[in-house]
């Protein structure tokens, strides 16, 4: 890619993830969420694979990665389902309803938790999709 | 036991999620933990079938909300007949399986889409949230659409694309009837919505939104006028995905829910909405008589076995549009029948494909029963168990069938399905004809390895002992079963009374 690119990337890159982050954490309070966070999140990562390129070797070690990162986004957001079951008696019940301010970024009970689950598991989904996109060619041909 | 439905889903999800990392450390490791997970729903899903009480469901309620306003799940009889079903073929095709998918790689992914589409099928069957089902409807239908096209060959590809395409058409018209539907009664609770739909006046809007639900409902079951990606599908998936998919997919997403919509939540009986059922009878008596003709003349062993499916698909929906109780026990026990049968029948040309290599049966010379003595077996015995001879279990499902038609007074549907079981015979026996027997086989080759012979095995142990304790299983499983659907709209009060507390 161009200098030009390259700079506004490294300029621009941090912020995306940290937008990111933010719209993930405050899922509970403002618009947004786990989905809409990880999604932008992941945009972050692939600008920056986009602007600067990788190795075939970088490609492969990324794709575990976000493999694993995945697969662990997943098992959390059912552990958060599961202390519901097993701490609180029913699956997905709100495990501390009262604790912390209402409106404040501390509220809200579980419902933060599995928002950072699902953000962690989206970034790495689209991530993935993004990788296997890249990094395979079909041919058809009959 | 109050606790089961959540584990049914929580267990193969988290299995389903453990076993790419699993399988990037050990790949066996990977495989012991699917087979656990699956055994542990089996065990859980006998338990349910067995020892649940009939009128007792069991509701569980997703954060102890009560009915109308949380998402519930509302096992009866018939979700844990269902549950059983799905359990027993998933768990043996998995073990067919663990040989089968060495000639595949990645089959870390194999095992995380085979897990996530049993979290999908037993969904499904337990849910009692018509929005909830359209979720876990997608979640199998992902899962098998990529299963479909595993292999990752150009044929392949073009099939689960396809499958994809008329899937996704067939989850809008669902997704457009829930919107409907939700537009109309601001619920989407099953229970709560059979309550609204009982005062709701039968305008054409009305029946627009049963005919968009019966056209989604059949696709994914596959009946005839919407059966043009089955015959794709099946052969370019993997043998144990087809065993699941022709086995119990395409009853739990289709037949199953149309059944649960149609009896419990619409409250429709022969008597008071004929018009539905003659829908219903129709569709049933079409898929079996073009199934079964289109069977005949085929020359790929599964793609046979696929037009085998619609027709036997079939004999399940015209029992549903006869509606008595013995067509519904018939129909039951035809699910099971044809889920144990078919999956035994894939799982076999399963087998043949992994020693031999080859699909299509006009290159086979015969013989194959000599060197494959297990798997010929097995084949022979569960294609006369879906042609309905008499020791098996399908004796028995498609002489209710025939019985509740001529005892409604449907007597062309009546012979016609006694016909075309004689024609399910002729096309069945065709490969036994054209593989199996015969005295010069195909040299070198060996009987399958180990695990897969004893899954095709167990099967037909499955077959036999159904059909010599099937009035011990009728009144166990059943007739608890149709009594769900006969009972119509009382499953409403059963979940309201229970959901709520009371």
């Amino acid at each position: 890619m161009t200098p030009i690119v390259k700079v506004v990337v490294r300029l621009v890159g941090g912020f995306i993830f940290l937008y990111g982050c933010y719209i993930v954490l405050y899922g509970h309070l403002s618009p947004g969420g786990g989905f809409a966070g990880g999604a932008i999140i992941a945009a972050g990562l692939i600008l920056s694979r986009l602007a600067f390129g990788t190795t075939a070797k970088q490609e492969k070690s990324a794709s575990i990665s976000s493999s694993i990162f995945e697969s662990t986004g997943g098992l959390l957001f059912l552990l958060v389902g599961l202390l519901g079951l097993f701490v609180g008696g029913y699956f997905f019940i709100n495990l501390f309803p009262s604790f912390g301010t209402q409106g404040r970024l501390v509220s809200a009970g579980s419902i933060p938790f599995s928002n950072i689950a699902i953000g962690i598991k989206v970034a790495a989904a689209i991530l993935s999709i993004f990788l296997v996109l890249a990094s395979t060619k079909y041919i058809f041909k009959e | 036991m109050e606790t089961f439905p959540v584990l049914l889903i929580a267990i193969p999800l988290g299995g389903a999620f453990l076993v790419p990392i699993l399988y990037k450390a050990w790949r066996r490791l990977a495989e012991i933990v699917a087979g656990l997970c699956l055994a542990t729903v089996l065990a859980l899903s006998i338990y349910l079938a067995f020892f649940l009480v009939p009128g007792k469901p069991l509701v569980y309620l997703f954060g102890n909300w009560p009915v109308p306003l949380g998402i519930a799940f509302a096992v009866d009889k018939l979700s844990s007949l269902m549950l059983l079903i799905v359990s027993i073929l998933a768990f043996f095709s998995y073990l067919f399986a663990i040989r089968y998918m060495d000639q595949f790689t990645g089959a870390g992914k194999f095992y995380t889409l085979y897990l996530l589409m049993l979290v999908g099928m037993n969904g499904v069957v337990m849910t009692g949230d018509l929005f909830n089902m359209f979720v876990f409807m997608e979640i199998a239908g992902l899962a098998a659409y990529a299963l479909v096209a595993f292999g990752t060959k150009p044929k392949e590809l073009e099939a689960g694309f396809k499958y994809m395409v008329m899937g996704e058409i067939a989850s809008l018209m669902i997704l457009l009837a829930i919107a409907l539907i939700y537009a109309a009664t601001s619920t989407l609770n099953l229970a709560d919505l059979s309550r609204a739909f009982a005062t709701m006046d039968k305008t054409p809007g009305f029946y627009f939104v049963v005919i968009l639900l019966m056209f989604g409902f059949s696709l994914k079951a596959g009946l005839v006028p919407f059966h043009f990606w089955l015959p794709d599908a099946y052969p370019s998936a993997p043998a144990p995905v087809t065993a699941v998919l022709s086995g119990v997919f395409t009853k739990a997403l289709g037949v199953y829910a149309m059944a649960r919509i149609l009896f419990n939540v619409y409250g429709f009986s022969r008597a008071s909405s004929p018009e539905v059922f003659n829908a219903l009878l129709i569709l049933g008596l079409v898929s079996i008589v073009v199934g079964g003709l289109l069977a005949l003349p085929q020359k790929d062993y599964k793609r046979l076995l696929a037009y085998s499916s619609i027709s036997q698909i079939g004999y399940i929906v015209l029992a549903l549009g006869i509606g008595n109780e013995f067509a519904l026990i018939g129909a039951f026990a035809h699910i099971l029948s044809h889920s144990l049968g078919k999956g035994l029948l894939f799982l076999t040309s399963g087998s043949v494909v992994y020693r031999v290599g080859e699909r299509d049966i006009t290159k086979f010379t015969g013989g194959l029963g000599k060197q494959m003595p297990w798997t010929s077996l097995s084949y022979n015995l569960g294609a006369l168990s879906v042609a309905g001879m008499p020791p098996f279990l399908g004796f028995f499902s498609k002489l209710f069938i025939i019985l509740g038609a001529v005892k409604a007074g449907f007597i062309v549907p009546a012979v016609v399905a006694g016909l075309f079981a004689v024609v399910t015979l002729g096309y069945l026996l065709k490969i036994t004809n054209k593989v199996f027997w015969g005295k010069e086989g195909i040299k070198g080759i060996k009987e399958s390895p180990f695990v897969m012979v004893f899954a095709m095995v167990c099967l037909v142990v499955l077959l036999v002992a159904g059909g010599a304790f099937f009035f011990w299983l009728k009144p166990h499983l059943l007739q608890p079963a149709a009594d769900v659907l006969l009972k119509g709209t009382e499953y409403a009060d059963i979940v309201f009374r229970i959901g709520t507390g009371g």
